[in-house]
């Protein structure tokens, strides 16, 4: 089974994120902030990680930099899952070396169509 | 709403626009009148099918383009696209290496998803920049769909599904919550509304046409009058793209289907108009 880790620091977007996640056959985990999230990819690696931008203690763009340089850290496919809408923000983001990007709000249709786009639909 | 003026509706837009309207609900049909109703001054369906009966054509073209289907998203059925990238293109750019000119029509283009998203991969090959001359026509009997796709403006959702973000940075512009389309996009596309039940009398000598999830839509005689029209303005080497649930077999024998590509038709140039079409050239 594919696994995706949902790294957000809201409670609600985690449990939507991992509901339509695991309906579209996922096996879900979730992590607050990006510490947590490292230490969940040391423990298990997955196929793909979503992620939010601002969160406590490290933001989505250092724990991207921080997991690219983990053992098998440069695997998981990697999507931004986050309120910074603009171009700037997206454009950083693919140069530290996300593979897509999705804009909140989002719906089921947007995370199936960016599955597709990822490859992992 | 009375089962009269549905069958009333039902059979003004066969007749207008090909398009069968099936089983919907009253209430589908209702909302989507709901704005020519204000448009018009009236104050339920029972007065605008009154009025209708009466022939006001500018009322009948409104209530015709409110019961169009207008779903579509950026590079829908992405095998289709794959098919335009990989087989299409290479092909008629080697075929019209000579005369560095291209013609595409994306022929029900709702609000210019399809027709910006072949202009994307137009873009890719540079073709304007090495001095190709590209028409890329598009049109939609939904004025309103064309006024949208002229705009260019595209939701927050509509550029989340089947838009790659990569392409959305490279060739949108954000407004708000909303994504603009580039103006060297913009550019390359012409839109205007056009009835497919029309003469096809201004369009020629095409490379490809586009004609995707809109057939399904139609009587088997508008399809099969819609095909037959194409094959007569599509070059006897061109291409011809459907919908996945559209085919023309057992509705027109201007087509064969290109092998191994689903979806991709050309001309039959032993039979019918394109042989006219082989002679006259
Ligand atoms: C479902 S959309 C398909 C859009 C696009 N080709 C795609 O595949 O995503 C069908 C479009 O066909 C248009 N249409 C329906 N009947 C038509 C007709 N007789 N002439 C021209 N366009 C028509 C509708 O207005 C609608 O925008």
């Amino acid at each position: 089974m594919k696994s995706c880790l949902v790294v957000d620091d809201s409670r609600v977007i985690r449990k939507v994120a991992c509901r339509i996640l695991s309906d579209l056959g996922f096996q879900t985990a979730e992590a607050e902030d990006g510490i947590t999230a490292l230490e969940s990819c040391r423990a298990h690696m997955p196929e793909m990680i979503l992620l939010d931008w601002s969160m406590p203690n490290m933001t989505g763009i250092e724990f991207l930099r921080a997991l690219r340089r983990e053992r098998a850290g440069e695997k998981p496919i990697v999507v931004f899952c986050t309120t910074e809408n603009d171009t700037a923000h997206i454009t950083e983001a693919l140069s530290a070396g996300a593979n897509e990007y999705i804009m909140k709000p989002f719906d089921r249709e947007i995370i199936q169509a960016k599955l597709v786009e990822v490859g992992l639909a | 709403m009375k089962p009269d003026d549905f069958e009333y509706l039902a059979r003004l837009l066969r007749r207008r626009s090909g398009i069968v309207l099936g089983q919907p609900r009253p209430a589908h049909i209702e909302n989507r009148l709901a704005p020519v109703m204000r448009r018009f001054g009236f104050k339920d369906v029972g007065a605008l099918v009154a009025e209708l009966r009466h022939g006001r054509d500018a009322l009948a073209r409104a209530a015709t383009e409110a019961l169009t289907t207008n779903e579509s998203s950026f590079f829908r059925d992405r095998a289709a696209f794959d098919l335009f990238r990989d087989r299409v293109l290479p092909a008629i750019v080697e075929r019209r290496a000579g005369t560095k000119r291209l013609r595409l029509w994306c022929a029900a283009c709702a609000a210019g998803q399809e027709a910006y998203s072949i202009a994307m991969m137009l873009d890719d090959l540079k073709l304007p920049q090495k001095g190709w001359s590209v028409d890329l026509i598009a049109t939609d009997i939904n004025s309103e769909m064309i006024a949208r796709a002229e705009q260019g403006l595209y939701s927050h959702f509509e550029v989340q599904r089947g838009l790659p973000i990569r392409r959305l940075v490279d060739h949108f512009l954000q407004e708000g919550q909303n994504w603009r389309i580039s103006e060297p996009l913009r550019r390359m596309v012409t839109f205007r509304p056009f009835n497919l039940l029309d003469s096809f009398g201004w369009l020629d000598d095409l490379d490809v046409v586009f004609c995707r999830n809109v057939l399904m839509y139609l009587d088997p005689k508008a399809k099969a009058g819609v095909l037959d029209k194409i094959a007569e303005v599509l070059v006897p080497d061109g291409y011809l793209l459907l919908g996945p649930v559209e085919t023309p077999t057992g509705l027109s024998a201007a087509f064969a289907a290109v092998a191994g590509a689903p979806g991709l038709y050309s001309p039959r140039v032993d039979e019918g108009p394109a042989l006219a079409r082989v002679a006259r050239r």
